[in-house]
């Protein structure tokens, strides 16, 4: 069959298997991503991370239907770590996702961290493409914890949501530096659980709106409102949801959306785009200069060098220069 | 230069409950280097159909205390044939010794009882992902 035309046409079974194709970086996977790249950039791409157990994929689940509920087409991508040992990987986000069953508007792929960091943020791109040609409106991407990697999806993301829960132990602690720069929407999900305020606070104070212990109304024009503000900028909102029930996820989804409408009305989109594809031609560069400069060198080379530096006879810079002197 | 890993889809159709099985093979999978999908319990045929597809797996494995095993699996192989999918289906659980060959009739490669060591299983399904 013709992958890619059938893919097109809506083949759910192309559609895996095109996945497959490129997550296992077969020899055909170039030439897919090339005959689909003119089809992508016109899904919105939504990011959801957060730590273990807050209900990211309960929460996807909600988001997807949700959305459904629109009419709008969803691909989830829900992603996990492989094992450092094995190599192997258990993914079992689908358990919370059962409600998005036989949906045909629906399309659930999950998937393993596999190799590098950086390979992850590109791999996860090269899926997200693939889903975006096959005509899906909003892809979901779920990724745990708050590292680096999740910086890097998150540059594939075209809104990032930070999922918070209450209980994950001192609030503020839990909610740890950097997801400020990277959540463009915060959801503060369990909110069925008494404290739950408490996170939400703890947001607020990180975001410099409210400050510790403070009761009683707020003296002075009060906090700003969240979405896009004055000066250009976006406050992310805080949203409370119960994913489990689904409460407090239409306001997340139309919140998402009005994150969309913001990047489109501000020039952000453009810029992001233009970010996205800047990244994915230097990760393709990087990887395809050094494996034709290695391809080029003697299999002994390599290791005579890196020898010599640990031996302090060379110092890595002139090893690099007589590596790219040669070639 | 490719990165295949063997993707395999573990399944609980029925009103079943018992899961522990099911997770001890997942579990045993992932530590063998697999990529191993778990769709947690109550499963109907049609779901596990639709994972399969969406998952792109080599190989489907059911899990099965119940009983209800000999109207799952052939119903299960059933759908999957329909959508165009030829992965292998096993099963394991408590699978009275004579359903094994109806099963095996039905298009079941593989049958696992309990205290079915998890290494037999793992060389089972690297020889069937090869062929
Ligand atoms: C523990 C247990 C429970 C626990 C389950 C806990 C859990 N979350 O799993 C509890 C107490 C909840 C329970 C409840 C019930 N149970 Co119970 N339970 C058992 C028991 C004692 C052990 C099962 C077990 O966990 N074994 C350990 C695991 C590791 O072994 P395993 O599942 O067999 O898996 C191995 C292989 O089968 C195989 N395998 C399993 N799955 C797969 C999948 C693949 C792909 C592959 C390759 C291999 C494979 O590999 C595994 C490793 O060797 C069995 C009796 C027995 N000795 O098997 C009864 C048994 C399964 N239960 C039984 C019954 C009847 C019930 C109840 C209906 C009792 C009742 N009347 O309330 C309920 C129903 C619960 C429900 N919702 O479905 C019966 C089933 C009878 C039948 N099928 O004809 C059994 C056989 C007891 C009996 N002799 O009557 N049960
Ligand atoms: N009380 C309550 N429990 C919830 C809510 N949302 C999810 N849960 C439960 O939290 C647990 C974890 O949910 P998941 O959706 O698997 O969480 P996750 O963040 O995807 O977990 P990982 O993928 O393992 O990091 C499950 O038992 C859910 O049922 C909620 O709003 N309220
Ligand atoms: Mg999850």
């Amino acid at each position: 069959m013709d992958l890619i035309a059938d893919l097109l046409a809506g083949n759910r079974r192309a559609l895996a298997r095109a996945i497959s194709r490129v997550e296992d970086r077969a020899d055909d996977a170039r030439g897919l991503l090339a005959a689909l790249h003119g089809h992508t950039g016109r899904a919105h791409v939504i990011g959801l991370t957060g730590a273990p157990g807050t209900g990211k994929s309960t929460l996807v689940s909600a988001l997807a239907r949700a959305y459904r509920a629109t009419g709008r087409t969803v691909g989830v991508v829900a992603v996990d770590p492989t094992s450092p040992f094995s190599g192997g990987a258990l993914l079992g986000d689908r358990v919370r996702m059962r409600d998005l069953a036989g949906d045909p508007g629906i399309f659930i792929r999950s998937m393993a961290t596999r190799g590098s960091l950086g390979g992850l943020a590109r791999a996860t791109a090269d899926v997200i493409a693939v889903l975006d040609a096959a005509g899906f409106d909003r892809i979901l991407v779920e990724t745990v914890g708050v590292g680096q990697a999740e910086v890097d999806i998150a540059s594939a993301a075209h809104t990032t949501i930070v999922v918070e829960a209450p209980g994950l132990g001192d609030e503020v602690q839990a909610i740890k530096a950097g997801v400020l720069e990277i959540a463009d929407v915060f959801a503060v999900n369990k909110a069925d659980r008494a404290d739950a305020d408490r996170t939400v606070m703890a947001l607020q104070m990180m975001q410099g709106l409210a400050s510790a212990g403070h009761h009683g109304p707020q003296p002075g024009p009060g906090p700003a409102q969240p979405g896009p503000q004055a000066d250009g900028a976006w406050l992310p909102p805080i949203v409370k949801t119960i994913a489990t029930e689904g409460r407090g996820v239409e306001a997340l989804r139309d919140w998402v959306e009005q994150h969309a409408r913001y990047l489109r009305d501000s020039g952000q989109l453009a810029r992001r785009e233009q970010a996205r594809a800047a990244a994915a031609l230097d990760h393709i560069l990087r990887d395809r200069l050094l494996a034709d400069l290695l391809a080029r060198q003697p299999a002994e080379r390599l290791p005579a060098l890196v020898a010599a530096i640990a031996g302090r006879a060379l110092d890595p810079y002139a090893a690099a220069d007589a590596l790219l002197a040669d070639s | 230069m490719t990165d295949r890993k063997i993707r395999v889809l573990i399944a609980k159709p029925g009103l079943d409950g018992h899961d522990r099985g099911a997770k001890v093979v997942a579990r045993a999978l992932r530590d063998a280097g697999m990529e191993v999908i778990y769709t947690g319990i109550r499963q109907t045929p049609e779901m596990i159909a639709e994972a399969a597809l969406q998952e792109d797996v080599d190989i489907v494995g059911l899990s099965i205390l119940s009983g209800a095993h000999m109207a799952l699996c052939p119903r299960v192989i059933e759908l999957l044939r329909e959508q165009g999918l030829d992965a292998p289906v096993i099963v394991g659980g408590i699978i009275p010794a004579d359903d094994i060959a109806a099963l095996k009739q039905a298009g079941v490669t593989g049958v696992f009882g309990p205290g079915a060591s998890t290494h037999d299983i793992i060389e089972f399904i690297r020889t069937q992902v090869q062929e």
